[in-house]
């Protein structure tokens, strides 16, 4: 223990001074919190009239439900959307980064955004990062050269399909799919098919839960169907409701209203540096 | 948990791509499967990209790793034929791919056929496979479907073919190996490259010639089920 210890603030960078104790923490049991993930099922669609993207709305921190609600469809450009899967806050914070950068260059530009500029965006962020911003995207909009549907790996890799699934939920919403999609879909028909295929993932895989989250992207405008459907609804609520003993007995009340102690001095001299 | 797993590993596609020279230009074909380990992540991808007007380059190995070099090339190029005032040879794309394959070589898993046609050359093929290495061939093949075929072109190939000859060289091909490789299936995908211009040809895989032991496709399970087997199916 040495006696002349001198408080030296920190540089900067990452101090490793909590390593030492994690360690001894994990060894005993005690794990950090996993990263929040979407567990997830992404679809996206090309109709007769423009995209139609849809998402489960269950957040996962390993084995817990965090958010029975969340948001999975991302905002990129007024006629661009984005679902995401993977860690959260990176689907968040690539989504919401590529949508700053879109509006600037739709600035510049004065021009409405195309999707394969938020395409490219997205890709070479991703690829940049090798795969250690794990979000694994469905990208969908309508612009001046028609409807776009990409996905996007998280190490970058993007691909173009009439119809897209992504996710843990994936394979089951592709069995979906595969088996349902045609060209030329009406759009009740498209949100019908989307539907279902997020429901196939929802009730087969369990990364994916809660209720449906559906946008319909055209060239006229767009239209978010937030919670869509909801067939996961909480079934047994207790009418008597919950009561708490109360614990602690409240002897005395009284309030003193703050005017009286703080001096309020009307007019006086204007700040000056 | 194993699918999961699976389905966050890099996106490779499994692949055969060939790439054949023939009396007048190139011929390049690709299959059309993209897998994240055992799922099919794509099964209509397109692995033959265009890099100007006359060059055209064949994609194996990582997704992420071969669209990348492709698009920077693709730029690359761009700047240079504006600085040269003509069209870019094929040696130029090829040399530019293969810098970037072999400076890179710690940090990219891609294998390229670069194909095309010039005025000074005529038809070239260029294979540029793991190590950056850049290798002329009248014809090149990459990709994990591509061992089935050695034995193939070495029978098959023959100098100055016809255009047909050599495209039908090449979907056979393409089939062939689409029939013994798991990481390699769809469509088949040709693009035909000589003075005239570019000609892109699709070749569902419903539509390819049957080979050994090859079922008919079906359209229904039930269809199968219905008619008697004569044995049952081996898994």
């Amino acid at each position: 223990m040495s006696k002349s210890v001198i408080e030296v603030p920190p540089k900067g960078g990452f101090s490793f001074d909590l390593c030492k104790r994690n360690e001894l923490l994990a060894k005993k049991g005690v794990n950090p919190p996993s990263f929040r993930k979407t567990g997830t099922t992404i679809v996206g669609l090309i109709f007769q009239d423009g995209v139609i993207l849809g998402a489960d709305t269950r957040a996962t921190e390993g084995p817990i439900v965090c958010d029975k609600n969340c948001e999975k469809i991302h905002y990129m450009a007024p006629n661009i959307y984005c679902c995401g899967a993977g860690t959260a806050a990176d689907t968040e914070a690539v989504t919401d980064m590529v949508s700053s950068q879109l509006q600037l260059h739709r600035y510049h530009t004065g021009r409405e955004s195309r999707v394969v500029t938020a395409l490219t965006l997205l890709k070479r962020h991703l690829f940049n990062y090798q795969g250690y911003v794990s979000a694994a995207l469905v990208l969908g909009g309508v612009d001046v050269t028609g409807p776009h549907l990409h996905t996007i790996y998280p190490h970058g890799s993007t691909d173009t399909l009439p119809f897209a699934t992504m996710g843990s939920g994936s394979l089951a919403a592709m069995a979906v799919f595969e088996s349902k999609y045609k060209e030329g879909l009406t759009r009740n028909e498209g949100i019908e098919l989307v539907t279902e295929a997020i429901c196939s993932g929802i009730f087969n895989d369990l990364g994916s839960g809660s209720n449906v989250d559906v946008c319909v992207i055209t060239k006229g405008g767009k239209e978010y169907l937030r919670n869509h459907l909801q067939p996961n609804p909480r079934t047994y609520t207790s009418t008597k409701g919950y009561s708490f003993p109360k614990k602690t007995e409240v002897l005395l009340t009284k309030i003193i209203p703050l005017k009286e102690k703080v001096e309020i001095i009307e007019g006086g001299d204007a700040m000056e540096e | 948990m194993d699918l999961n797993m699976d389905l966050n590993a890099p996106h490779s596609m499994g692949t055969t791509i060939i790439g054949v020279t023939y009396n007048g230009g190139v011929v390049l074909g690709a299959d059309s499967r993209t897998s994240t380990g055992m799922y099919v992540a794509n099964r209509a991808s397109d692995k033959i990209t265009q890099l100007t007007d006359n060059v055209y380059v064949c994609r194996s190995g990582s997704a992420a790793d071969s669209q990348l070099v492709s698009d920077y090339v693709r730029y690359f190029l761009h700047q240079h034929t504006i600085q040269l005032g003509q069209p870019a040879t094929v040696k130029v794309a090829a040399n530019l791919i293969r810098l970037l394959s072999y400076n890179n070589k710690n940090m990219l898993e891609t294998g390229l056929i670069v194909g095309g046609w010039d005025k000074y050359e005529g038809g070239k093929i260029y294979g540029i496979p793991l190590g950056g290495t850049l290798i002329e061939q009248p014809f090149a093949i990459g990709g994990s479907g591509s061992s089935y075929l050695y034995g193939f072109f070495d029978q098959a190939w023959k100098e100055g073919m016809t255009k047909d000859e050599a495209e039908q060289l090449v979907v056979k091909a393409v089939s062939l190996a689409i029939a013994r490789d798991g990481a390699s299936g769809g469509v088949v995908r040709t693009v035909v490259i000589n003075s005239e211009g570019v000609t892109r040809n699709f070749y569902p895989g419903d539509k390819l010639q049957l080979w050994h032991e090859e079922l008919e496709p079906q359209n229904s399970l039930l269809d199968i089920l219905s008619s008697p087997s004569p044995e049952p199916m081996n898994i």
